[in-house]
């Protein structure tokens, strides 16, 4: 009786130290895949409470002088160009009243009517948004900026319902059938059929310290910056300029100023 | 039950072999709209929910409306409706099948849609619309099922399902407040930002849901010889009328409010509906007028007790405010919502032929669902003779 209970005890402490080294084994190999612990901030990052842009209109002649800007943009973020009413746009121009629709100012003085405005996401303190996305495809991040994930997004379109200032677009086409083989920059991700995609304000470029490419083009015409700093240039800008933001009543809280 | 199935005559079963093979065509056109994704719609950048969208809205409205029937069978315990509230309770089974699959449709990446229930996100309508949708669906096929079978075996339904059917009674107000909470939530849409968008739903899908279902049941009048009861269709039309008088009365109030305030945004999108843009009517102007035009004909026959009960004027009234409310509903709301678009400019949109396609086999797969289940429920009612007077 105690015998046969010492070999089963022999056995039995075999067999865990096998079956534990076995699973020492394996964990090794998936802890490569799956790193553990959680994920910092870069030490080149820049990082604020709130992103914010300024945008000093007054500086650009016109049309021509934000296509740089657009480039910039598009090719930073490979950006499809689709000839069609189901394009892709993250910088784009409109003109005034298209931008500003609820000014309804007959008289406006002809150079601000006719000149052009560029159009991006607002990355709004309240974003409508964020607040119907079904999957939270769709976020807030802390600094400000409204972000995406595309491998989560179900493609139902609701966002584009949502936004106010028309900043989303939908993947109706393959957007890799409209880029060239080797994608403008290859560094960034090209998205895939049937998801919703914007402006990021550049989240992946501030993220090691750069700061965004339409910004980085405008040669100091557009300011970007944190907008709870007191001493930032966004703050500083819109305390010294008339400033202007798109559709203000609807209480989103655009983060996009424009000085006219 | 299921065996009531396998003894109907072969025109029935033709008829299924004709929408079995009208869904498969259908599927290959989905098939390429997976292939080739949504740019085989008339969809757009400023225009991003069309057809499929507005027939899911049309036809939560079409599964909500058994209510109608329900409500006065079991609160008011009126008793003529009691034949007739199975055909009710399946139609709603198979109009929330079809708005599932107008959502799936619609979906950029269908393959994700669960990611709704992985991520619940409680600050989204769309959220509470899948779960809603879903309780409803559960609901009345337990509630249909349970109470066709107590009376196949000739006794009362069982006590436990009582709850179900109250609860069912709620429910049906909710799927539909819901989905107009889709629309009226929503920051920046003019046409959709109004209060009423519950309450109009709601009054369109309890006129248009009932005549959709007593259109159905004339004909499976015709073709089986089933009689709802001539008093049951009475008070049904009743309940159609007032419903529709509502349904009129809200959308003079939306008028009211875009037109006296003249403030742009309010009355431009149905400036637009109506009159189109730079003097050129739009192709949804000739609907809406049609629709305008329909809806006061279907209340002009239905309003007069001596027209209403009309064998032959009653479908065609009947079908003058299904096409009207539709046309409301399943065009009008969405057009209406997208155009003038977020600039204040107009992108035309207009439902391509393949997306028409794609619609028209949900269609065939909810009159697939509802042949079913009909039948089901016509073979129990001829065999506990529950068939006619």
């Amino acid at each position: 009786m105690n015998k046969s209970r010492r070999s089963f005890l022999k056995v039995a402490g075999l067999s865990v130290f096998a079956l534990s080294s076995g699973m020492a084994a394996a964990p090794g190999t998936a802890g490569a895949q799956i790193a553990p612990g959680s994920y910092g901030r870069g030490e080149s990052a820049l990082h604020a409470k709130r992103w914010a842009m300024v945008i000093d209109t007054r500086r650009f002649a016109g049309p021509e002088d934000y296509k740089p800007l657009i480039e910039a943009c598009h090719k930073v973020h490979n950006v499809p160009d689709i000839p069609d009413a189901q394009n892709i746009k993250w910088f784009w121009l409109d003109s005034y009243e298209h931008t500003f629709p609820d000014d309804m100012n007959t008289y406006l003085d002809a150079k601000t009517r006719s000149a052009s405005y560029p159009l991006l996401c607002n990355h709004c303190t309240n974003p409508p948004c964020v607040r119907v996305c079904p999957t939270q495809a769709t976020y807030k991040m802390e600094d400000g900026i409204v972000a995406m994930d595309y491998h989560r997004c179900i493609g139902c379109r609701f966002c584009m319902a949502g936004c106010p200032y028309g900043a989303r677009s939908f993947n109706f086409k393959d957007p890799r059938k409209f880029l060239p083989a080797t994608v403008p920059n290859p560094g960034f991700p090209t998205r895939m059929i049937g998801v919703v995609e914007k402006c990021t304000f550049c989240a992946e470029r501030l993220a090691v310290g750069q700061m965004p490419a339409c910004v980085e083009a405008s040669k100091g015409r557009l300011l970007f910056g944190d907008l709870e700093d007191e001493k930032s240039g966004v703050r500083q800008a819109l305390a010294s300029n008339f400033s202007i933001r798109r559709k203000p009543s609807l209480g989103t809280q655009p983060g996009v100023y424009y000085l006219i | 039950m299921l065996e009531k199935l396998l003894s109907a005559p072969k025109t029935y079963y033709l008829w299924l072999i004709f929408l079995l093979c009208l869904i498969a065509g259908c599927a290959c056109v989905y098939l390429q709209q997976l292939g080739e994704g949504l740019s085989i719609t008339g969809m757009s950048r400023d225009v991003s929910w069309g057809l499929y969208i507005s027939q899911f809205t049309y036809f939560v409205g079409v599964a909500a409306s058994a209510v109608m029937l329900v409500l006065p069978a079991y609160f008011h315990h009126y008793k003529k409706f009691k034949r007739m509230i199975i055909f009710g309770e399946f139609m709603a089974v198979a109009a929330v099948v079809m708005c599932a699959l107008f959502i799936v449709v619609d979906l950029g990446q269908p393959q994700r849609m669960l990611n709704v229930m992985l991520h619940p996100t409680p600050n989204s309508v769309m959220f509470y619309d899948m779960m809603v949708l879903i309780g409803y669906l559960t609901l009345n096929i337990i509630i249909g099922w349970v109470t066709l079978e107590a009376e196949r075996l000739g006794v009362e339904p069982p006590n436990w399902v009582k709850p179900l059917i109250y609860l069912s009674i709620l429910w049906a107000f909710s799927i539909h407040t819901v989905t107009a909470f889709l629309y009226a939530g929503i920051p920046g849409r003019h046409y959709w930002l109004t209060a009423i968008m519950a309450a109009r739903f709601l009054s369109s899908a309890f006129c248009s849901g009932p005549a959709i279902l007593l259109l159905l049941v004339f004909l499976v009048r015709r073709l089986t010889g089933f009689d709802p009861g001539k008093e049951a269709v009475k008070t049904l039309s009743t309940i159609i009328v007032y419903a529709m008088c509502i349904n009129v009365f809200f959308y003079l109030l939306e008028l009211f409010t875009a037109f006296y305030s003249q403030i742009p945004g309010h009355s431009e999108p149905i400036a637009f509906l109506f009159a189109g843009h730079d003097g050129h009517m739009a192709w949804v102007s000739y609907w809406m007028w049609a629709a305008v035009i329909m809806a006061f004909l279907s209340l002009a026959i239905l309003i007069p007790p001596s027209s209403r009960d009309n064998p032959t004027l009653l479908p065609v009234a009947l079908v003058m405010l299904v096409a009207a409310t539709w046309i409301d509903k399943g065009l009008g709301l969405l057009i209406g919502g997208f155009t003038p678009n977020m600039y204040e400019t107009v992108t035309p949109y207009m439902p391509t032929g393949r997306e028409i396609i794609v619609a028209l086999g949900v269609y065939a797969i909810g009159a697939l669902v509802l042949s079913l289940l009909w039948k089901i429920a016509l073979g129990v009612k001829r065999e506990v003779n529950n068939f006619s007077d």
